[in-house]
């Protein structure tokens, strides 16, 4: 028995951090590609003397989602134009988005991605003879800005040997912002609001996962980029496992909660991604079906997706589903037909298409082509490749299964929960579809929170973003916030709490531990605290048995619904409670605390919002099929901090593009 | 898939600034115990896999067990990350190695042109800093819903 009681970590946490304070213009929170395309546009708008400062959780050379790598950019534009786009994002979608942003956002992509390549990203290209060449071998055919042709596996989707993506797109990123406006390690976990102007982002509060210290930082505009939501979910895998999530397991939902806590307006937060993935090891499957043209079959080894009753069952969801391509959702939905008719599992037909492969290739090439559907792992899902090695899978021989995972929030992939934000100042964008800061002018990308920006996962309504799409994204609002500041030059920023309340709120789970871990001999069980991941548990069994998670097939009701709200405010009253004994478990109490709240958005969204709008991401079973007569517009909500109440509400969808 | 280190090639990176897999680690996983000089992960149920601390290790001190949860014994995949390559060693728990070899970047280390010199001219257009450089213009809808 440990006796006297100590807390697990490296580095203690005390009851009186040191504070540092810093004044900026502008604020960047989170450094994964959008913050990184941020930290590389801002300083060509900003004017002599203005001060700039990006605060990261983790280290940039290999923080969010793109930290491990990946195998294709999924957002070229190239020869198919931004209206094409809008056309794909918006079918997939259900119809429902924010085509200006997606427009806007269409005609940007592509600088990002020449300037990732123009870094030192390999890009594979079709030689004269349409064969595939990778790395350096494809640079003789010069680079895609020149009109190189890329390797596309879908109409959108390009080819990349991404192992280092986010170690080259950091690199320019720090290089351009200069290293000593970067703070690593620092976790952003709170923003305030101006004392004295209302609804005015006047800064933000985080910790040190390093040393004892509380930063409070003053600013005038701020951007909050810092990923979706994971581990929201019971996830399928609860032991080990538990770390193998599709998305990055770090992202804590921290920049919903940190807008929104603030009273800046979500958007169709009830929108989630359940990807089918590789069973247990979640790798990619988009190569599989795309660029090796493999089927995926029912238990029976027969090809469900081309059945008559699945044609049959996607009419249902016309015109979406009757599309050329059918959406991300009712793929899974057709997945989860079959195994909840017994007809499962669902298996990836790796066999068949290698073998259908090889019928045209020469032995170098076929190699060539092995090695291709390795590196598709290898570049972004490491575990998956070791989970084949540890179960003798090689994919010409041997098939392997898929399976839907947990739920994800995210709105830069195949989702598109987030915040609703100002679209560019253009003739085209309807007004309703513009947000007027206090000045009466147009900043996009703007929050409903004057001089609160974000982009990538942060932006609601315009899905399939992806890497180089949140890059780009991160430069668009990087424009805008300077613009922001030099028209707030004179504003002088007021936070509304004082620097002992902000140090209080913030250290307040170590203050809970040191007052209370003496009084048991087990440092992990104390009636008086509860540990983050005791609560981590507790969160991902709610939502999992009420809030439509894997356990109902996804399925929630409106009675669920009610008993998951009543769960999640006793975890709210007890997170008053949570307890950390050092750094890194002081991290995890706010991680927490931010994906309870994002929680809550999503499940009051489902509640509102009284149709099944994405089957095969989630059933409303009190609302089954599409209601377009009441439902074809944007659910959002807003937080009321000072009343402590929610407000949920429609506001209308405006088609743009025919 | 956690990492861990072997407790006889771990040297701490000698007691250094930096202790790599500590500085890399996007989920703050990996921790030195200061006492040992050795690093360890903290909260193996959290690891993603992403095998950062691995490639970046000076001292090939840190591998990756599968997931106990689903993840038979017996393999391994190890990663040599160059300037220009990553080289991968697949082993399989039957015994089969597989290596691979794939491009990491084209250019060297710290080449990225981030432009520095490059200032914008107006602030007002929602043309990125590149985009106005090169005297681009901003694409509009081909058609619009009347």
């Amino acid at each position: 028995m440990a006796l006297p009681n100590k807390p697990m970590g490296e580095t203690k946490a005390v009851r009186d951090p040191a504070v540092e304070e810093r004044e900026v213009d502008i604020l960047i929170v989170g450094g994964g590609m959008a913050a990184c395309g941020t930290a590389f546009e801002i300083k060509k708008w900003m004017p002599e003397g203005m001060k700039v400062l990006l605060v990261d959780k983790a280290a940039m050379e290999r923080s969010g989602a793109v930290a491990q790598g990946l195998s294709a950019i999924n957002t070229y534009v190239g020869e198919n134009g931004p209206d094409d786009y809008v056309k794909m994002v918006r079918n997939d979608l259900m119809g429902i988005v924010r085509e200006d942003l997606i427009f806007d956002l269409g005609c940007h992509v592509d600088d990002s991605v020449h300037l990732f390549e123009e870094w030192g990203l390999p890009i594979w290209k079709k030689d004269e003879q349409g064969k595939t060449l990778d790395g350096n071998k494809g640079k003789k055919m010069g680079t895609l800005k020149s009109g190189a042709k890329p390797v596309r596996t879908g109409k959108w989707q390009i080819m990349i040997n991404g192992e280092s993506y986010k170690r080259i797109v950091a690199e320019a990123a720090k290089k351009a912002l200069g290293t000593d406006n970067i703070l690593e390690r620092v976790f952003i976990v709170e923003l305030i609001l101006d004392a004295n102007v209302p609804n005015q982002i006047a800064g933000a509060v985080g910790i040190s996962t390093r040393e004892n210290k509380v930063y409070i930082i003053k600013c005038k505009t701020c951007m909050i980029a810092c990923g979706g939501a994971v581990n929201i979910y019971q996830p399928r895998s609860v032991g080990e496992g538990k770390g193998r999530a599709w998305y990055p397991v770090w992202n804590a939902g921290s920049t919903y909660t940190l807008g929104m806590k603030i009273g800046a307006e979500l958007s169709m937060m009830e929108n989630r991604f359940t990807p089918a993935r590789f069973k247990d090891g979640y790798g990619p499957v988009g190569a599989w079906y795309l660029l090796f043209k493999a089927k995926s079959l029912n238990g029976l080894m027969e090809n469900y997706a081309a059945s008559d009753v699945a044609k049959k069952e996607l009419e249902k969801y016309a015109p979406y589903g009757t599309a050329a391509v059918t959406p991300t959702c009712l793929r899974n939905h057709l997945m989860l037909f079959e195994m909840k008719e017994g007809r499962g599992p669902i298996i990836m037909d790796t066999v068949t298409a290698l073998a259908n492969l090889a019928k045209t290739m020469d032995k170098k090439e076929l190699k060539h082509l092995e090695s291709e559907a390795w590196e598709d792992f290898l570049d972004m899902t490491c575990g998956q490749a070791n989970l084949w090695c540890a179960t003798n899978t090689e994919p010409e021989k041997k098939n392997s299964e898929i399976m839907p995972t947990e739920p994800y929030l995210l709105g830069s992939h195949s989702g598109c929960c987030g915040f609703w934000v100002s679209g560019p100042d253009l003739d085209w964008v309807p007004d309703s579809y513009k947000i007027k800061a206090d000045n009466g002018k147009v900043y996009n990308r703007m929050t409903t929170v004057n001089g609160l920006f974000t982009s990538g996962d942060g932006v609601g309504c315009s899905g399939h973003k992806f890497s180089s799409g949140s890059h780009a994204e991160g430069r668009m609002a990087a424009k805008s916030m300077v613009r922001y500041a030099k028209d707030h030059a004179d504003y002088k920023p007021a936070l509304s709490k004082s620097n002992q309340e902000l140090v209080d709120l913030v250290y307040k789970p170590v203050r809970v531990f040191l007052d209370n871990c003496n009084y048991t001999t087990a440092v992990d069980i104390n009636p008086n605290y509860i540990k983050p991941s005791g609560m981590t548990m507790r969160l991902m069994k709610a939502t999992n048995e009420y809030g439509a998670g894997t356990a109902t097939y996804y399925m929630t009701s409106s009675k669920n619904l009610e008993i998951a709200m009543e769960l999640l405010q006793t975890m709210r009253e007890d997170c008053e409670k949570l307890a950390a004994g050092d750094l890194h478990e002081l991290m995890r109490c706010w991680e927490i605390y931010h994906r309870i709240w994002t929680v809550e958005a999503h499940l009051r969204h489902i509640q509102f919002r009284k149709e099944t709008r994405y089957p095969g991401f989630y059933y409303q079973c009190d609302y089954p099929g599409q209601d377009d007569k009441n439902w074809f517009c944007f659910t959002n909500s807003k937080y009321d901090a000072k009343a402590g109440k929610w407000d949920t509400f429609k506001r209308d969808y405006i088609k743009i593009i025919p | 898939m956690p990492s861990y280190v072997i407790a006889e090639k771990c040297d701490g990176c000698k007691g250094g600034d930096k202790t790599a897999c500590m500085y890399i680690c996007p989920n703050d996983l990996m921790v030195l115990d200061t006492n040992a000089m050795k690093a360890y992960n903290q909260e193996p149920d959290q690891c993603w896999e992403c095998f950062s601390c691995v490639k970046i290790c000076p001292t090939q001190a840190i591998e990756v067990r599968g997931y106990s949860d689903f993840v038979p014994l017996g393999s391994s995949v190890m990663p040599m990350l160059g300037s220009e390559d990553v080289m991968w060693t697949c082993k399989f728990r039957n015994g089969l190695i597989k290596r691979f070899k794939f491009p990491v970047r084209t250019t060297p280390e710290g080449a990225a042109n981030a432009y520095e010199s490059l200032k914008g001219k107006d602030l007002n257009s929602e043309l990125l800093s590149t985009e106005e450089a090169e005297g681009r213009a901003l694409p509009r809808p081909k058609a619009l819903v009347k």
